[in-house]
């Protein structure tokens, strides 16, 4: 059995509309791979795809070698899934939830006992089992349903934006566990993501744009492609700014809204000069290393949001 | 065999808690059909004699019909539940467990069965007020239709909530189409007295011979307003027809709404 899952070439469109186009990635079994594209990215189609729940118009998927096109059944039963709408039942209790999951998967009695309280121990809930889960909170509810999704042992998890409706340290708590269930049970995990730096935290990450994607990388390779630092500077007269500023100093700004972005060598040098040579057009300027933002922004030209 | 069944057990099981703890439902769906029998039943009474069935007083020619309000009401408000469990996520997680559509099906169907079976006892005791004696017999018969009856209607529901995606269609759905068959299955007046152009959808429509067959059971120890509307053995082949069609129709529009 490949411990991968394959994505090749892989399109969809909705009547007219591209919503993917020709993908393809790879992902191995022991690492947190992390989808990142602002809204209406395709991100959501192909997560339904590789969920079972959304025929691909054309191309292939292969989950740890079964073909998704032809044997659904099989790769359901090694899927985990966490959708971002949740998943549990509010009127039921955590307890109730579980044992609903655990009987769709064929599991009962003891050994679902058994199961429920060992990953409701590990999520760190077992002290509210018997509550129903509409009085439980966001972060916790989220943890149920790791839990739930985790319920059959599935050799893939696939989450859709897992922290959206959490706080930062709720967040943070969720990065720890999927990396510790990528690494010590070898799981394949794939979330999608429009959070910057919950992409950061991931092993490697795939950049959709428009239904493309347009990088595939750790997050450092990504940001390596850029080099040096990347420099901003807020002026209310970027548009006849950006030529000076190529005249002068033979960089190639980008210009954003009402920012300019350039990458450059020795950043903290080159904002001093830039502002000596204009020092009426900026209003201010900072410099920083680059993020993924500044991957995207070089990729697509658009800023990410 | 035993774990094929389980999760039509456990979606049948949800069903039944779920209900058990918003008991406002149980409420709303008996509480309008019982005024309707009184209100119209004893008003009506006074004035009209169903044609064909001199003996029996209008208070109890309407009492069938109410009971199939009932459970079309019940079983309409069960399949509700899939249109908000399909807007909430939580049919989702079902739908990429292994488990074929028909079993899915099959468990939302006897959830809501159950439910509107329970709703349909409870009237049952009201039988006597509407001067009908039941024994052993028309009981157990009457129960048995029941199920029949609520397992198509619940099915029809399904077939329809597996479509949509806001609880607002099903609102115009009921009053176009599931109020009007209801009117013509002869649970408010008889085809016997009815005009031609209304005799001949009467006729087509599957709910008459489900209610004919219910007033036959109710009536089954004393015989006498039983011999209303179609015969036994064609009302109940017809119901389970229904049955069968509504459900293969059920399973059939789940495995091609998958997402």
């Amino acid at each position: 059995m490949t411990d991968t899952l394959e994505v090749e070439n892989l399109s969809h469109t909705y009547g007219s509309r591209r919503a993917l186009d020709s993908v393809s990635l790879t992902v191995a079994s022991g690492e947190v791979f992390g989808l990142l594209g602002p809204n209406g990215s395709g991100k959501t189609t192909l997560f339904k795809i590789l969920s079972t729940l959304l025929r691909p118009t054309s191309g292939r998927v292969l989950i740890l070698g079964h073909e998704l096109a032809t044997a659904a059944k099989a790769i359901r039963e090694l899927l985990g899934v966490v959708f971002q709408h949740p998943g549990l039942d509010a009127k039921l209790t955590v307890r109730e939830n579980l044992q609903h999951q655990g009987h769709l998967y064929g599991l009962a009695g003891k050994p679902l006992r058994h199961r429920i309280a060992e990953l409701l121990e590990r999520f760190g809930v077992s002290d509210r089992i018997n509550e129903r889960v509409e009085v439980l909170s966001g972060g916790l509810q989220r943890r149920v349903e790791i839990a739930k999704a985790m319920l059959h042992s599935p050799r893939v998890l696939l989450l859709d934006e897992p922290s959206s409706g959490l706080d930062v340290s709720a967040r943070r708590q969720l990065r720890d566990a999927l990396k510790t269930l990528a690494e010590t049970e070898n799981i394949l995990v794939l979330l999608t993501t429009h959070l910057l730096d919950e992409a950061e935290a991931c092993n490697r990450i795939g950049i959709l744009d428009v239904g493309s994607l347009v990088a595939l990388g750790t997050p450092e390779e990504l940001k390596a492609q850029i080099g040096g630092d990347v420099v901003y500077i807020e002026s209310t007269n970027g548009e006849a700014l950006s030529p000076a500023i190529v005249q002068q100093f033979g960089v190639s700004p980008v210009l954003t809204d009402s920012h300019l972005r350039i990458e450059c060598e020795r950043g903290h040098e080159f904002v001093k000069d830039v502002v000596t040579a204009f020092p009426d057009e900026i209003q201010a300027a900072r410099f920083g290393k680059p993020t993924l933002e500044d991957v995207f922004i070089k990729l697509t030209g658009n800023r990410f949001e | 065999m035993l774990t094929s069944l389980l999760p039509v057990s456990t979606i049948w099981w949800r069903e039944i808690v779920r209900f058990y703890r918003q008991r406002s439902r149980l409420f709303s769906a008996i509480a309008q059909p019982l005024v309707f029998w009184l209100l119209i039943g004893s008003g009506l009474s006074a004035s009209f004699q169903p044609a064909g069935a001199s003996d029996t007083d209008y208070l109890a020619y309407f009492y069938p019909g109410t009971v199939v309000l009932v459970l079309l009401f019940t079983a309409i408000f069960a399949t509700i539940s899939v249109v908000n469990d399909r807007r909430e996520g939580f049919l989702q997680g079902v739908l990429v467990a292994p488990v074929p559509r028909w079993r899915i099906v099959l468990g939302q169907a006897l959830g809501g069965t159950t439910l509107a079976l329970l709703q349909g006892v409870l009237l049952l005791g009201l039988a006597p007020f509407a001067g009908i004696r039941l024994g052993v017999t028309s009981v157990l018969l009457t129960v048995g239709m029941m199920a029949l009856l609520a397992f198509g209607l619940t099915n029809l529901g399904l077939l329809m909530a597996w479509r949509m995606d806001s609880t607002q269609g099903f609102h115009a759905i009921m009053n176009l189409l599931l109020i009007p068959i209801w009117l013509l299955s002869g649970a408010f007046f008889p085809s016997a007295g009815a005009p031609g152009w209304l005799a001949w959808p009467m006729r087509l429509n599957p709910l008459t011979y489900g209610l004919a067959a219910l007033r036959k059971c109710l009536y089954f120890d004393t015989a006498s307003a039983g011999s209303l509307g179609p015969a036994w053995t064609l009302s109940v082949l017809i119901t389970s027809l229904f049955c069968v069609l509504t459900y293969v129709g059920a399973t059939l529009t789940a495995s091609s709404q998958a997402e």
